[in-house]
């Protein structure tokens, strides 16, 4: 036992141990296995949310200095970004201005019109603002031409220059285009992207503010402007900040401002994956899920598929985690994003073990206890995984060995994750498994106590006739009464089928509430009212302002007027802003009583104004900087405290500055408008999203039922084991019309059929108590019974006057008795005067009697003198006392029965061991040792050679040859003569059939023949077994483990075949002159019969191979441990395998190239050769429960003979007959 | 991708109901028994798998240092020339039909794992190389184009194994390759940072694995022609 075969068994022993203790204890491994996924995730929660929002981390602005390139080990809470320069120092100055008092006389554009014109006067400012000898120009972030998608912003973004971004920019920063302009909001407007947008929009990106909170509307409340002018700056100089800073205080004080300006904030943006760097890892998923799909879908058999594909995934995706898991825990963080190398794991690891786990469990006998089904499946397939497994490992040792680091990296990550991907496929999926295959059992428990507890109402009143009215035991031999409830389910409508698909599963309702759950999360991720950024900013730790600072969509929404104590929220810094001042300071003291406080704009400061950016979306700053072709992945920009302005404008300045066309603008504002219209967006909001929804829904179903038109809902019965009455059906859950195919039960014998063999129009079939019946193979008609002691005629076969068959018969058989005495003495010549075929025999008794026949010079005889001189003189020296029997023996039997009752009673006893039949002759070989020619239409004995006492175990007719191999080990040929009184030769049956099986058939006034040419003595040291004749050869398989190879013609040996460690159980030649051979020692060789070599030997059995056929492209074997195996013939690869019911293996059959039969309990079953799919199952009786088939045969006209029991089945396959039509 | 997939579910449908007799043959299944009209689908999702994953495999080549893209995704999808997926398309086809024609001239069928689960295994590797190829960085380009070449003969190894399919896969991987280098040489387009005369030189280890994958696909669609035909004949 070599090192490698002890492993083998090693592992398998493990295997099947731990299959035991897996099916006994499936609660606690289940629950172990749990336990320990959950404590290898564990470190999982320390890792960082996956996303691409910004880091941030705040610095003390009077100190700041920039951070040096080298890490320094000392700044414990320093991120490891904050390194170098950042990529800009970004300067806000917030503007918000009011026209205040307000005024009655006012239009709503007033509100926004000359608070926006201020941002030139501001801008000039900014621009000319000189701090010692340093301005703008030589510190602002110099940016190039925009990015050449974007020439529809040229006009709008600056280019070459300082990157200054102002609202003033959407009329170039020109004063006098802002005052000709006739409607400000248009032309904000015009470049805001219709639909949902995701990312800042270029309103966000000029004002600086969200898009709502600007004022810039008809409708405003507030009647507050907020605005602000964004400065990147490409290095800091504090004191130029702080002159600037000083200096638009100055100009524009902020009386209740109390913003904090000692911090600056770093943001760090990771990697940002943009929606075109999605689509490869979006291919990858639907790939990935693609790979699922169609790997699940192989899974058959269990008892529940979808739950069996859940627990495969489940297995995958939590192994994936514990790897990532425990690599986090040993210090492996990975620094791929674990999103995009997900799917190449999924299918490095992949399902495969899982499928070929559950196929080799359910293969097993399902009458095992399911422990030893678990055990014995995993056991079986131990040593194939352990060498994927083995396989996998080394690739991925040898990746490590790159020495890249990425690739390191992964196969690190891949081992961790293919050991527990192991470890869960042993524990999790096995217990599972174990767990459905004992609740299939149950299942079919329950099935079988109560008949049909939980099923729907028959729909219909067809259906419902099989309950009504039990159906008689046995209706008749040639239709199927299928009667499972299964079969009931599958012909209900397609309407109903649906609702009934519905009910169960709850379709509708778990699309609709998966659709909901999506539709939240398209919200949340599209970010209407700042969820997003609200979380970004929960998440980030860092955030100074992370807990402290009010949820932005809660802060930015000041829809009461600021004067209103009770609304102002507390957690403003100033709680109590008074208005007066502040319009003092302005010097405009002219405030108006009554409701004007009401109505006048506040200015308010609030912490939430210190941070403007951060109710902007995430990907403000890397979008604006994008226009520019300048990356900030990876980087980071520094935001320095924001300059606050607040400018109060008089209603005077504020209409003077009206554009003429302002006043024919829109009426004045309401609450009841504002109201309406946020009601209004709510509504459409809402039924945009119940349309979506629905869409959804029915979008999802149709996906649905395209992809997956099966029925898995159908309790689990197709897809279980085929049984008995069930409608066999096929992968896709289709059911084929059961009137396709009908058997036609051919019944007559009394025992076991021992024999069979056919030519394609006729059968003849020979059973234990030694009576052979010749059947029509159309139509399945008796035509001839031939019982074993000859003389008694019974022709109790339910005959149904065949048409094919000549019209006498029954008449001729009736006077058969008399015959001898009434034509005993008839001269030779009737047969030539005769018409009546039927007479012709008993002319031979009279020439048989006469034993100088030769003498009687007959025309007839003349032309085929020949042939019986060399009877004569035929050396068969053991039977030299036979030729008067023989010439009698070519008689009519019944002459016959005094000799052979003189010669020996028992040999009558003796048994068919072979049958062979060609044209209408039936060559049957008897256990005596006797070979008899038999007319197959008339019943009559044409011939009879005993020239061999040794049994006849084989026989081959080819031509007008036949061989017989016998038991003791020699081979005899034999010439069979047809002397033929006419000339004309003719063919039975309509001409158009009979020219298929090409054999002429031996008309009734024929004299035939049978003489023994050659006969091989020792052909074989053992029992003959097999015997084929194909293509001019003759093949022999022996026990003595060798075949050989004769050529027909001269009875020559060509080859002895040697290669077989064991007897010879099946051999197959064909036409092509394909030899193939099986032993019982479980080897197939394929032979070359022009050489003698071997072509291929290939072990498949474990047992006798028990049958072989070819096919153009393939082998199909069967053996004693009802395999059928499927082989290439070309490379002698087995392709698949298929488990047949336990004693069921030996019968098969190939009908076409395609098309494969076997038999099984009372049954035969279709098979794709191509794919191994199951195509149909056809019963072939009611009670045949426990017959098994024991022998098939496909003739000709694709109709498949197979005995069960005491009968014999037709079955057409109409698809392939139609071929021949 | 969907529409392809859809149409694998209707030529399995077409199977089945063929292999089921003749009871409900429509003028549909007629149309995909039919010889020609089963190449010319067979061509036509050849060429749209490999239009697609031209598009997508030319977004993954894109390099990282342009990490926003303009607004406009569409037009970053088709940001290589126009005539690529074409060509790439037609060449996928071509290989497509002509992996299956050879196994059939050869009298050597292609036996390995023929299952979609391991067609969809091969394609998703081949994203893979293609994946690693753009994005991981290795030391140098040596490094990178044997593991690269590693990579696609064991691709070769667990989804093709056979010796016809390895030749013609080198065949064609040269052939493009050259075809590639005469483009680049006429100044069609060029690489970012040529290290094998004018091109990349793991281009050939990506178009052998391309080669691999496309016969696959080709392989399994030409199962269900063949099922089909052989139904047919049997019809006829």
């Amino acid at each position: 036992m070599t090192v490698r075969e002890r492993l083998r068994q090693n592992i398998s022993a493990a295997f099947y141990r731990h299959g035991l203790l897996c099916a006994s204890y499936p609660v606690p491994i289940i629950l172990f296995t749990s336990v320990s996924i959950l404590t290898c995730c564990y470190p999982l929660l320390k890792l960082p949310l996956p996303g691409t929002g910004p880091v941030e981390f705040t610095t003390g602005a009077k100190d700041y200095s920039v951070p040096s390139h080298e890490p320094q080990g000392d700044l414990g809470e320093r991120p490891d970004w904050y390194q170098g320069p950042p990529v800009a120092y970004i300067q806000q100055v917030l503007v918000k201005a009011a026209v205040s008092p307000w005024d009655s006389s006012l239009v709503p554009v007033d509100v926004f019109r000359s608070p926006l014109g201020r941002v030139f006067s501001l801008l000039e400012e900014i621009r000319n603002h000189v701090y010692t000898d340093r301005s703008l120009e030589t510190l602002c972030l110099q940016v190039t031409e925009l990015l050449p998608g974007l020439r529809r912003m040229q006009s709008i973004l600056p280019e070459h220059g300082c990157l200054l971004v102002s609202p003033g920019n959407y009329w170039q920063n020109r004063r006098d285009l802002f005052d000709s302009d006739p409607d400000i909001l248009k032309t904000v407007h015009q470049h805001e992207p219709k639909g949902i947008h995701t990312s800042a929009t270029l309103k966000d990106l000029l004002f600086g503010v969200p898009g709502k909170n600007t004022g810039v509307s008809l409708y405003s409340r507030k009647r507050v402007v907020t605005y602000t002018i964004t400065i990147a700056l490409s290095s800091y100089d504090a004191r130029f900040v702080a002159s600037l800073r000083a200096r638009l205080k100055q100009l524009h004080p902020s009386v209740n401002c109390t913003l904090r300006e000692d911090h600056m904030v770093h943001v760090h943006f990771k990697e940002e994956i943009g929606i075109a760097e999605l689509i490869p890892l979006v291919t990858t998923y639907i790939i990935l899920f693609a790979y699922i799909y169609f790997s699940t879908r192989k899974i058959d058999m269990v008892k529940s598929k979808w739950g069996l594909a859940l627990a495969a995934v489940v297995t995958v995706l939590s192994s994936l985690l514990m790897s990532v898991g425990l690599c986090t825990l040993f210090g492996l963080t990975p620094t791929l994003n674990g999103g995009s190398i997900f799917p190449y794991l999924v299918v490095v690891i992949g399902l495969e073990n899982v499928l070929v786990l559950t196929k080799s469990v359910v293969s097993t006998p399902v009458d095992l206890e399911v422990k030893l089904r678990i055990a014995q499946g995993l056991s079986s397939e131990s040593w194939s995984i352990m060498k994927n497994m083995a396989t996998e490992l080394v690739i991925i040792l040898i990746g490590y060995f790159t020495l890249v680091p990425a690739i390191q990296e992964f196969c690190l990550f891949a081992v961790v994750g293919l050991v527990s991907d192991f470890f869960l496929q042993m524990f999790f999926f096995t217990t599972v498994l174990s767990i459905d295959i004992r609740r299939m059992e149950l299942a079919d428990l329950n099935r079988r106590l109560p008949a049909e507890a939980g099923m729907p109402p028959p729909p219909k009143p067809g259906p419902l006739r099989p309950r009504e009215a039990p159906p008689p035991p046995r209706p008749s031999p040639h239709t199927i009464t299928l009667q499972a409830p299964a079969f009931r389910n599958l012909r209900l409508p397609k309407r109903l089928r649906v609702v009934y698909f519905l009910a169960r599963t709850r379709l509708a309702q778990r699309i609709i509430m998966v659709g909901t759950v999506i539709w939240i999360g398209i919200l949340v991720y599209t970010d209407p009212a700042g969820l997003r950024t609200y979380l970004a900013a929960q998440v980030s730790e860092q955030s100074p302002l992370g807990e402290a600072g009010l949820p932005p969509h809660l802060g930015v929404a000041p829809v009461f007027p600021g004067g209103d104590p009770t609304s102002t929220l507390s957690v403003l810094p100033a709680p109590e802003p008074t208005p007066l001042p502040e319009n003092q300071s302005q010097g405009h003291g002219a405030s108006r009583p009554g409701g004007a406080p009401l109505t006048s704009p506040q200015i308010s400061w609030g912490s939430e104004d210190e941070e403007v950016w951060r109710r902007l979306s995430f990907r403000y700053w890397p979008s604006l900087f994008s226009y520019y072709n300048i990356t900030l992945a990876k980087r980071y920009i520094s935001i320095l405290p924001v300059i606050p302005v607040t400018l109060h404008l008089n209603p005077q300045e504020a209409i003077e500055m009206r554009h003429p066309q302002d006043t024919q603008h829109a009426p004045r504002s309401s609450a009841k408008t504002t109201d309406l219209q946020t009601d209004l967006t709510l509504y459409k909001v809402a039924a945009l999203g119940l349309f979506a929804g629905v869409v959804l829904v029915l979008l999802l179903f149709c996906l649905y039922r395209v992809l997956c038109p099966r029925n898995y809902g159908q309790n689990g019965v197709q897809h279980g084991r085929r049984r008995r009455g069930d409608l066999p059906c096929d992968e896709y859950g289709y059911s084929p019309p059961v009137s396709e195919i009908s058997p036609l039960l051919l019944r007559g014998h009394s025992m076991d059929i021992e024999c069979l063999a056919s030519d394609g129009m006729l059968l003849a079939s020979c059973c234990l108590a030694g009576q052979i019946r010749v059947w029509d193979a159309q139509t399945g008609d008796c035509l001839t019974v031939i019982p074993n002691n000859g003389y008694i005629r019974t022709h109790t076969c339910t005959l149904k006057c065949c048409p094919l068959s000549l019209p006498g018969p029954p008449l001729r058989r009736r006077v058969t008795p008399s015959r001898p005495t009434l034509f005993g003495d008839q001269p030779d010549l009737t047969p030539l005067i005769d018409t009546n075929f039927g007479e012709l025999p008993p002319s031979h008794t009279t020439v048989g009697f006469g034993f100088d026949f030769g003498g009687l010079v007959e025309k007839a005889y003349k032309e085929h003198e020949a042939s019986p001189t060399m009877h004569f003189t035929a050396p068969t020296p053991p039977v030299t006392p036979a030729p008067p029997q023989r010439r009698r023996s070519l008689g009519d039997p019944p002459v016959a029965p005094p000799e052979r009752i003189n010669v020996s009673p028992g040999e009558w006893d003796s048994s068919v061991w072979s049958l062979e039949l060609r044209g209408n002759l039936i060559a049957a070989g008897r256990s005596s040792g006797k070979l008899e020619l038999w007319d197959a239409v008339e019943g009559t004995l044409r011939c009879c050679n005993e020239d061999g006492s040794s049994g006849i175990t084989a026989l081959a007719f080819l031509n007008n040859r036949i061989v017989a191999a016998r038991l003791n080990g020699s081979l005899d040929f034999f010439t069979v003569d047809i002397n033929k009184p006419l000339g004309l030769l003719q063919y039975r049956g309509p001409p158009g059939r009979a020219s298929l099986p090409s054999s002429p058939c031996y008309s009734s006034e024929d004299v035939i023949s049978c003489q023994l040419t050659r006969s091989v003595q020792c052909a074989h040291q053992k029992p003959i077994t097999v015997l084929r004749a194909a293509a001019g050869r003759v093949v022999t398989g022996s026990q003595d483990h060798t075949v050989r190879v004769y050529r027909l013609e001269d009875s020559c040996c060509l080859f002895t075949l040697q290669g077989h460690s064991g007897g010879i159980t099946a051999i197959y030649i064909d036409q092509t002159m394909v030899l193939a051979s099986g032993g019982q020692d479980g080897a197939i060789c394929l032979w070359d019969v022009l050489t003698g070599s071997r072509v291929s030997h290939v072990y498949g059995h474990r047992g006798d191979v028990t049958s072989l056929v070819c096919t153009n492209s393939c082998v199909i074997s069967s053996g004693l441990d009802d395999l059928i195996c499927i082989w290439d013939r070309s490379t002698g690869i087995k392709l698949y395998s298929i488990q047949q019911e336990v004693g069921c293996g030996s019968s098969l059959g190939v009908i076409s190239d395609s098309l494969l039969v076997t038999g099984g309990h009372g049954c035969v079953s279709f098979w794709d050769l191509n794919y191994g799919d199951l195509l149909q199952t056809v019963y072939l009786g009611q009670n045949s429960e426990g017959q098994h088939v024991r022998q098939l045969l496909v003739l000709d006209n694709a109709a498949i003979v197979c005995d069960f029991g005491s009968e014999l089945s037709l079955v057409y396959v109409p698809s392939v007959l139609e071929k021949l039509d | 991708m969907l529409l392809s997939l859809y149409l694998l579910t209707a030529m399995a449908e077409a199977t089945r109901l063929s292999s089921n007799g003749t009871a409900q043959r429509g003028p549909y299944i007629s149309v995909i028994t039919n010889r020609t009209t089963n190449l010319l689908i067979r061509g036509t999702m050849l060429f749209g798998v490999g239009v697609f994953l031209a598009l997508v495999l030319n977004l993954l080549q894109v390099q990282r240092n342009v990490t926003l893209f303009p607004p406009d995704v569409i037009s970053s999808i088709f940001s290589s020339a126009w005539w690529v997926p074409p060509c790439c398309g037609t060449a996928s086809a071509l290989i497509g039909l002509l992996y299956p024609c050879i196994d059939r001239r050869l009298g050597e069928p292609h036996k390995l794992k023929r299952e979609w689960s391991s067609v969809m295994r091969c394609v998703a590797v081949f994203v893979g190389i293609n994946h690693a190829s753009a994005k991981v960085d290795f030391a140098n380009n040596v490094q990178l184009s044997l593991t690269l070449a590693a990579l696609s003969v064991g691709l070769w190894w667990t989804f093709d194994r056979s010796r016809s399919g390895f030749g013609l896969g080198v065949a064609i991987a040269l052939l493009a390759t050259l075809a590639t280098q005469l483009l680049v040489y006429n100044g069609v387009f060029q690489y970012t940072s040529p290290d094998f005369l004018y091109i990349r030189s793991w281009l050939p280890c990506i178009f052998f694995a391309g080669v691999i994958t496309m016969g696959n696909i080709g392989r399994q669609l030409a199962l269900y022609e063949c099922k089909v035909v052989q139904e047919k004949i049997h019809q006829d």
